[in-house]
């Protein structure tokens, strides 16, 4: 498949926008400007930004606990995302769900998600719904190497693939589940092997290469667009950041240099050398486009500081829908 | 059972009471041991496990994939062919996951077995709001699972209650949850270090009280003192009792106070409606309806979710200002 100068642009936009929005709100929860816990999608870039340039807003994805990324690679607001993450009406959950249940449901992102293995169960009613409603639409789940563990997912899977639903189940295997490792959770090393349990084709792709993610989630989308079903899509992916908040370095369940060992193949530097050595962005530019998401972030911190809390009140609405909404 | 003549009493953190018993638990019964997510290598999320796969290694403390069904089902299958499990389940939030295997199995296979099982079963989470970690993270479930016939349920209010109901917990033949809150686990006490139990079923008189009898369980236990302070200023003279269990619940001590003191409040930080309070108010007042002078009060959180922003989880956490004013609205409407 030839990706066009374009997209590869674009993927590397969406990479380095998630980046930068993702150190910005990590430096944050340490200074203890915004409450809770932030699961940070460093390190993963290249998946989100290798599925999301083929969706559009009417395909609909489902997230995780690390969700940022998913939502700033679909197009997200990031000043209603920040002003979520500081608990601000402004918000895109008017402050009430926080970063594990940021969502912009008229971009199809339905909802980051506290509980693992939420997901999958998820999107396949939303699958089920794009085939009722005579749509094309594509439903994207993401999901961990840890979450393949829970129960919900398998069922989901074999429901999937039994009624052919348009959805893509993207693993984001990133080598832990909270702090273990994966060998130390299942025993099999490809989650991709699982597939053929349910009836569904099962592939895996270097989770750090935007463009290997890129064309094989193609595949997987235009085959559950067309009605064929859904493909399990593992992305061999790392973590740089801690479970929750930056710290990466120096923790008990891994080693240092396997940290470095990954980073190395630094999803966005990747791509920067790609782009540059085909032509298609000089150093110059990139770092452009970094400054240019750097003032569109700190433009949204400013943004979400600015903004006022919810009102007391604003606690008994938006439990039930009424007539009124 | 095991209280030594002179218990030597240090103070410990509720993390670290809870730390120590489990050790000691271990250590007492071969046939203790406990499973659940990252509870081994790392030591928990909360650091209750913390040093124990190093004395009891990895068969004793095991890590579990993220897979609360079967984390509840290995131990109900364990505790069922001769084993004295402990299952952790993160966050009480998670008690969801693994309803079929707690709800329809466990709690039940004694009974429908004509008596034959014996699931000597200790559950042991999470609860409680306060720190924004919104609505996945932060329940306090514990009035659906006192609705189960089959279970015990405890929910300590202190380190020392932590420890103490813990080891009772572990060494009852019955399946037993443990809820602990989240927010007590900085929270400091005088614990002693030999293993001790608190009886399950028994209340604690925590504030002995003349004229005001306030129940409360978790976190309110201390939020009812703090208000039963401020509450002296006004000549009121209140009693605060801690079930400690809720399932059994201890009747006979709350409606003893309550005969008493002829007025009674209930504080929980659970939501109100359907909480656990509304059983101990319809058992005050079936018990004890002539001696009340006033309807049974209750504090507990507003008919919401948890919220995630600071400002909304203030509006909606129940403590110490609440109660007062419940107990002077309450006051206010006396026959
Ligand atoms: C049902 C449930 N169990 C446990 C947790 C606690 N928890 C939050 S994230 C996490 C690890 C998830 O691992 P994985 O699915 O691999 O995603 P990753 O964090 O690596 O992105 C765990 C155990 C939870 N939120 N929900």
């Amino acid at each position: 498949m030839e990706i066009s100068r374009e997209t590869l642009l674009d993927m590397h936009r969406r990479m380095v926008r998630i980046r930068t929005f993702e150190e910005e709100a990590g430096k944050l929860m340490e200074s203890g400007k915004v409450p809770g816990a932030l699961h940070l999608y460093v390190g993963e870039e290249a998946v989100a930004a290798g599925v999301m340039t083929h969706l559009r807003d009417q395909d609909q994805i489902t997230s995780t606990h690390r969700g940022h990324g998913h939502l700033v690679a679909k197009g997200g607001d990031l000043k209603k995302m920040y002003a979520e993450l500081y608990g601000r009406v402004t918000g895109y959950c008017k402050g009430k769900g926080g970063s594990m249940h940021i969502c912009d449901l008229d971009l199809g992102m339905l909802g980051a998600n506290g509980i693992v293995g939420a997901g999958p169960v998820i999107a396949i009613g939303a699958a089920f719904s794009n085939r009722y409603r005579k749509t094309d639409n594509v439903t994207v789940c993401f999901f961990g190497d840890g979450a393949s563990n829970e129960g919900t997912f398998h069922e989901a899977a074999n429901m999937a693939a039994l009624y052919k639903l348009p959805v893509v189940f993207v693993c984001e295997n990133n080598g832990f589940g909270e702090f273990t490792r994966q060998e130390r959770h299942q025993a099999v090393h490809d989650i991709a092997d699982r597939a053929a349990g349910y009836g569904m084709p099962g592939v895996i792709v270097d989770g750090m290469d935007a463009i290997a993610v890129h064309e094989a989630a193609g595949e997987a989308i235009a085959r559950a667009r067309r009605g064929l079903g859904p493909t399990l899509l593992e992305c061999k992916t790392y973590r740089y950041f801690d479970h929750v908040g930056v710290r990466g370095m120096g923790v008990i369940y891994r080693d240092d240099s396997e940290v470095l060992e990954w980073r190395k193949r630094d999803p966005i530097e990747l791509m920067e050398s790609r782009l540059a050595e085909q032509g298609i962005l000089s150093a110059d530019e990139a770092a452009a486009i970094r400054a240019g998401f750097l003032a569109e972030v700190r433009e949204a911190i400013a943004f979400a500081e600015a903004s006022p809390f919810p009102a007391p009140e604003a606690l008994m609405e938006d439990i039930y829908t009424t007539a009124a909404g | 059972m095991t209280t030594t003549e002179a218990p030597v009493a240090r103070e410990l953190t509720y993390v670290a009471a809870v730390g120590e018993a489990f050790g000691q638990l271990m250590r007492e019964d071969p046939n203790v041991f406990i499973c659940g997510e990252d509870v081994s290598l790392y030591g928990s999320v909360f650091g209750v496990t913390r040093g124990l796969l190093a004395e009891f290694g990895p068969e004793r403390v095991v890590d579990t994939p993220i897979s609360e069904s079967g984390i509840m089902g290995l131990g109900l299958g364990a505790a069922a062919t001769g084993l004295r499990p402990i299952v952790d389940i993160m966050f009480m939030d998670f008690m969801t996951v693994c309803m079929d295997e707690i709800v329809n199995q466990i709690a039940k296979m004694k009974y429908m077995f004509g008596g034959k099982a014996v699931l000597p079963l200790t559950i042991h989470t999470m609860a409680g709001a306060g720190s924004s970690m919104a609505a996945q993270h932060s329940q306090s479930l514990e009035a659906w699972f006192c609705h189960v016939p089959g279970l015990k349920v405890v929910m300590p209010s202190g380190p020392y209650e932590a420890k103490g109901l813990l080891v009772a917990a572990v060494r009852d033949d019955n399946p037993v949850m443990v809820i602990n809150t989240k927010t007590l686990l900085g929270m400091r006490a005088e614990v002693p270090e030999a293993l001790y139990e608190i009886p399950l079923g028994k209340a604690n008189v925590v504030r002995p009280g003349t004229n005001f009898t306030i129940v409360a369980i978790g976190r309110m236990v201390s939020e009812s003192l703090k208000a039963a302070e401020t509450l002296a200023a006004d000549g009121l003279d209140v009693e605060v009792i801690d079930p400690r269990t809720l399932q059994p619940f201890d009747t006979e001590t709350v409606v003893a106070s309550v005969r008493k003191t002829h007025r009674a409040l209930i504080a929980h930080e659970a939501v109100r409606f359907g909480g656990i309070g509304a059983e101990f108010a319809a058992q005050i007042q079936e018990e004890a309806f002539d001696h009340l002078d006033a309807p049974v009060g209750r504090v507990g959180a507003p008919f919401s979710p948890v919220p995630f922003s600071p400002v909304l989880e203030k509006e909606y956490m129940p403590n110490a200002d609440r109660i007062v004013s419940e107990v002077r609205r309450i006051l206010g409407k006396q026959a």
